[in-house]
C-alpha cells in the first residue's frame, strides 16, 4: 500500500475529488511532519504514539574497518503500536 | 498532539473541510494502514517513513512473581520505518 491508496480510500468514502483528497493526504502527512520536526509527540488513539526520542553520543565501531568512532548525539522518532494494532495484527491470521 | 487535536488543525488548515470531515478523513487513513497491516501487507508513505509487519519468534520466558517458565507462542508486531526526509528533519533542531 502506497500514499496513492490511501488517497484512492478518501476519494471513495468521502465525495472530494482525486485532486482534493490528494491535497488533504498531502495535507495530513505534512501537518504530522512539522509536528514532529518540533519534537512534539503524536499520540494516535487505536493506532500508536509517534515519539521523538533524545539519543546521546556513543562510542562505536565501524564493523568493516574494526576502528572505533564517535557517533553524534541526534534525535530519533520512535512508533509505539498501540494494543489495538498489535491485536488487530495478530487476529488476522 | 493527540488524534483530535490533529483533526482541529486539519480543518483549520484546508479551507475546504469541516471539522466532521477532516475526522472521516483521518479515520479512513490510520483504520487503511491498520487494516493494511493485518493482511500482512506493507505501507510506504513516501517522506513520512514505511510501516511492516515483523515476526517476533516463541520463547521462553519467566513469571517474574512465580519464577515459572511460561512458553510465549510467536507473534506478529507492526514495525515503522522512518522516511528520510522526516529522519532528517526530526534531527535538525
Amino acid at each position: 500500500m502506497t500514499k496513492a491508496d490511501l488517497i484512492e480510500n478518501v476519494y471513495l468514502t468521502t465525495g472530494f475529488s482525486k485532486k482534493e483528497s490528494a491535497e488533504i493526504v498531502e495535507m495530513v502527512f505534512d501537518l504530522m511532519k512539522s509536528t514532529l520536526e518540533d519534537g512534539e509527540k503524536i499520540k494516535i488513539a487505536g493506532f500508536g504514539n509517534f515519539v521523538v526520542k533524545e539519543k546521546a553520543s556513543r562510542r562505536g565501531r565501524n564493523p568493516q574497518t574494526g576502528g572505533e568512532i564517535e557517533i553524534s548525539a541526534r534525535k530519533i522518532l520512535t512508533f509505539k503500536p498501540s494494543q489495538v494494532l498489535k491485536a488487530a495484527i495478530n487476529q488476522a491470521s | 498532539m493527540t488524534k483530535s487535536e490533529l483533526i482541529e488543525k486539519l480543518s483549520e488548515e484546508h479551507e475546504l473541510l469541516t471539522k466532521k470531515e477532516a475526522e472521516a478523513v483521518i479515520n479512513v487513513i490510520f483504520d487503511g494502514i491498520g487494516s493494511a497491516l493485518a493482511q500482512g501487507d506493507r505501507v510506504e508513505i513516501r517522506g513520512f517513513g514505511s510501516f511492516s509487519v515483523r515476526e517476533r519468534s516463541a520463547r521462553e520466558a519467566r513469571n517474574p512473581k512465580s519464577g515459572e517458565v511460561v512458553e510465549i507462542a510467536s507473534r506478529k508486531t507492526p514495525f515503522f520505518k522512518t522516511g528520510k526526509e522526516l529522519r532528517e528533519r526530526v534531527d535538525s533542531l
